[in-house]
């Protein structure tokens, strides 16, 4: 029987990429990511996996040294937070050109600057169009879960593509929370060793990364995007094999409250829960409200996404990024456009919120739906607004 | 009996007749990194894997659907073949060890220019090396950013004109002296490092079976000539390669467990000049100019032998690469 202890969610990631047997990590620390690597160090150096832990020198260095060890074969895990994504930003969409199965964490940080170590989503962000399979953890339970499945569904050879699994730093990374820890049985049996498609090897030399002319390389990025919009069957076999054997279920776009709803509040990520309370209180108050939570960011869920929200007069979409400049946050510019064509479809209104740790209560969530609901009701909706900015 | 008769009479008995580095391939006429490439996989034999970073070497190699490269081979970007390399290394290792793959001995072998080693890569390579992966390092340097149109790097010599330091009517050539990267090497205490040239293939091919045998990590610093870079005849890249260590601007030797030694010995120097005046690239120098190299050279040469008569080998010390192991 699977037993749930409590545990640091970050420890528990660590836990979690053990359980999967992984050949080899490379990881550079970063606050909030630090304890993952850590922890990770202790599983290897305790020998309670056989794996090479390369204790890199950058992040750089940190995603170019698994996949090197990727195209050998190996099961490679690596994790990081804000700048060290950034840093990694040149090797990303390298890494999914070549088809490369990796996993790796990211524990969700503000971007410098100012500086700032804790959470918002903007470092992941930038890292849109890197062709990287993209999930967002709400909770302990699911960075454990997502964190197996992701090792399944990068290295699957209808897929082999790198994936990104976030959870948000401090809010999530540095919550003791109780989670359900498969059996290493079980987990064996859901993630068998990796069988690659093809490696490194002298037995047979292949060539990876070469030159692509103007001849070939509109075809290789086309191929790669299907690729990756391909992948979503592979996401969904995986959730619906976990489901099977350790009962719990996984969609691309979760709800709460959303069926009946008029007003939609949609959010990435662990603020979920909080906002969860929040729809609680305005049902109570009589206001038909709902909750729409975005796991998987690429490939996007367009289908899911606009079923749940076509019946919505208004749908407030929150990013905790923002694109300078831009008509809105990256997650609200996505999904206006998605609807665009749509004959029904919700007022769109945008949120940036939660930056830099700015720290987001229920009440916040709760006057946030009261406003917009009332400049939706006039029809006003601005393009987008700070919440509760100064100046 | 013609020539090429007797080359395949006697040649395979000193070099591996087999191609990993295929014809076929784009690089220029008199090539010397192309050349270097050709002799150091023949050192290395088939069970090696390549990590190699963007350069001229890359991009003359791999045009898909093709390429020259018999050996397995991966490239990711320009800065990062240590990192890849290092990879790689652990990669192997780690499958070997629990018998996903043939227990054999396959080495990992990064290559780069001197832009992707001395500049832009000098982190990951550092890194790798104080790491101690079990990975040879070729630097080829054909001292500028070549692929990219001949600009200068920290491999340019002194006096050099490039793209971006050009013989000006003020600034004459590059204005620094070259970064001395096999010292640094020697100074992360790698086991075996040597600089090399394909103008001295036997010498060279030797250095990479010897790096290949270290456990742990080697450097080999490779000049290598480019007549297109260096505004020089194409026909003379090995009389070139053999200049630079006739005049004592490029020696050949290697750093063994600390312990330097000449592999090529000079009983006299050549006068630089004899080097230099073959080279578009430094046309423009005034006599004065070619005597401070020449003063410049002399020093680093006098250098270089006070450290192989004075220095001892770690091997007298007992040292190990690696406590654990
Ligand atoms: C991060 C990054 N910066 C710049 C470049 C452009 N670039 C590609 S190859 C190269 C120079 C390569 O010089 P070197 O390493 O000496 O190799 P060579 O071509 O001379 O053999 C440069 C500057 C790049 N590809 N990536
Ligand atoms: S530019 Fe120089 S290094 Fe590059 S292929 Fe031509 S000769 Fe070789
Ligand atoms: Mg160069």
């Amino acid at each position: 029987m699977a037993k749930q202890v409590g545990m640091e969610v970050g420890i528990a990631a660590a836990e979690a990429v053990g359980l999967c047997n992984i050949d080899m990590a490379a990881v550079y620390p970063i606050t909030p990511q630090s304890h993952i690597a850590e922890h990770l160090s202790d599983i290897v150096a305790d020998g309670r996996i056989d794996a090479e832990f390369v204790t890199v020198e950058s992040e750089h260095t940190s995603i170019s040294c698994v996949s090197g060890a990727s195209a050998t074969g190996a099961r490679v895990y690596t994790a990081t937070s804000s700048q060290g994504l950034m840093y990694m930003h040149e090797i990303l969409p390298i890494v999914s050109a070549m088809r490369l199965p990796v996993v790796m964490g990211n524990a969700n940080r503000a971007i410098s600057g100012p500086i700032n170590i804790w959470n918002d989503h903007s470092d992941i962000m930038p890292q849109r169009d890197a062709g990287w399979i993209v999930f967002f953890a709400e909770s302990g339970q699911e960075v454990v879960d997502m964190t197996i499945q992701s090792f399944k569904i990068a290295e699957d050879n209808d897929v082999m593509l790198p994936v990104c699994l976030n959870m948000d730093g401090f809010q999530l990374t540095h919550t003791v929370e109780l989670i359900e820890f498969p059996d290493q049985k079980e987990v064996d049996k859901f993630l068998p060793v990796r069988k690659p498609f093809a490696t490194l090897h002298p037995d047979h030399p292949i060539s990876m990364g070469t030159l692509g002319m103007p001849e070939i390389y509109a075809e290789s990025r086309k191929s790669q995007d299907e690729a990756l919009i391909n992948s979503k069957k592979t996401i969904f076999k995986v959730w619906d094999e976990w489901e099977e054997m350790f009962g719990r279920r996984y969609k691309p776009v979760e709800t709460y409250l959303a069926e009946d709803a008029e007003i939609l509040l949609l959010t990435m990520g662990s603020m979920g829960e909080t906002a969860e309370i929040a729809i609680d209180e305005l049902r109570k108050k009589g206001m038909r409200v709902g909750l729409v939570k975005l796991r998987l960011w690429r490939p996007f869920p367009f289908e899911e996404l606009k079923a749940v929200v076509k019946k919505a007069k208004l749908l407030i979409v929150t990013d905790r990024a923002v694109s300078f400049g831009g008509s809105g946050g990256p997650v609200f510019i996505e999904i206006k456009s998605a609807l665009y064509h749509e004959k029904e479809r919700p007022l769109v209104y945008n949120s940036i919120i939660g930056l830099g740790g700015r720290d987001v209560p229920v009440r916040d969530f709760v006057k946030l739906i009261e406003e917009a609901a009332k400049s939706g009701e006039k029809g006003i909706i601005k393009d987008y607004e700070y919440y509760g900015v100064r100046g | 009996m013609s020539i090429i008769e007797n080359f395949d009479l006697f040649a395979p008995k000193l070099i591996d007749k087999k191609e990993y580095f295929c014809p076929g391939h784009r690089a220029c006429q008199g090539c010397g990194e192309a050349l270097a490439i050709r002799l150091m996989c023949k050192a290395l034999g088939p069970d090696t894997v390549i990590a190699n970073g963007t350069g001229c070497m890359e991009v003359i190699s791999s045009f898909y659907p093709t390429t020259a490269w018999e050996l397995p081979w991966i490239h990711l970007a320009f800065e990062n073949a240590a990192a890849v390399g290092s990879g790689v290394e652990a990669g192997l290792k780690v499958l070997r060890r629990k018998g996903r793959i043939p227990d054999r001995d396959v080495k990992a072998v990064a290559i780069a220019g001197d832009g992707g080693t001395m500049d832009i890569g000098m982190q990951a390579l550092s890194g790798a090396m104080e790491r101690g992966h079990d990975m040879l390092y070729v630097c080829l340097d054909n001292e500028a950013y070549m692929n990219t149109g001949i600009q200068r790097s920290s491999g340019t010599p002194m006096g050099a004109s490039t793209t971006t330091s050009p013989a000006g009517k003020v600034i004459q050539g590059k204005q620094e002296w070259k970064k001395n990267v096999p010292e640094i090497m020697v100074a992360h205490n790698v086991p075996y490092v040597a600089t090399a040239s394909p103008s001295y293939p036997f010498d060279f091919m030797n250095k990479v079976k010897k790096a290949r045998k270290v456990k742990g990590p080697s450097y080999i610093h490779c000049l290598s000539v480019c007549p297109t870079g260096w505004r020089s005849a194409s026909e003379e890249t090995i009389k070139l390669g053999r200049l630079a260590v006739e005049t004592g601007v490029f020696p050949l030797y290697e750093v063994e467990d600390g312990k330097y030694k000449m592999t090529i010995e000079m009983d006299e120097l050549r006068p630089v000049e004899d080097y230099l005046k073959r080279q578009g690239r430094f046309r423009h120098l005034t006599p004065e100019q070619t005597e401070k190299i020449q003063a410049k050279v002399s020093q680093e040469y006098n250098k270089l032998l006070d450290k192989v008569h004075g220095l001892h080998s770690w091997s007298d010390l007992e040292f190990e690469w690696g406590l654990f192991e």
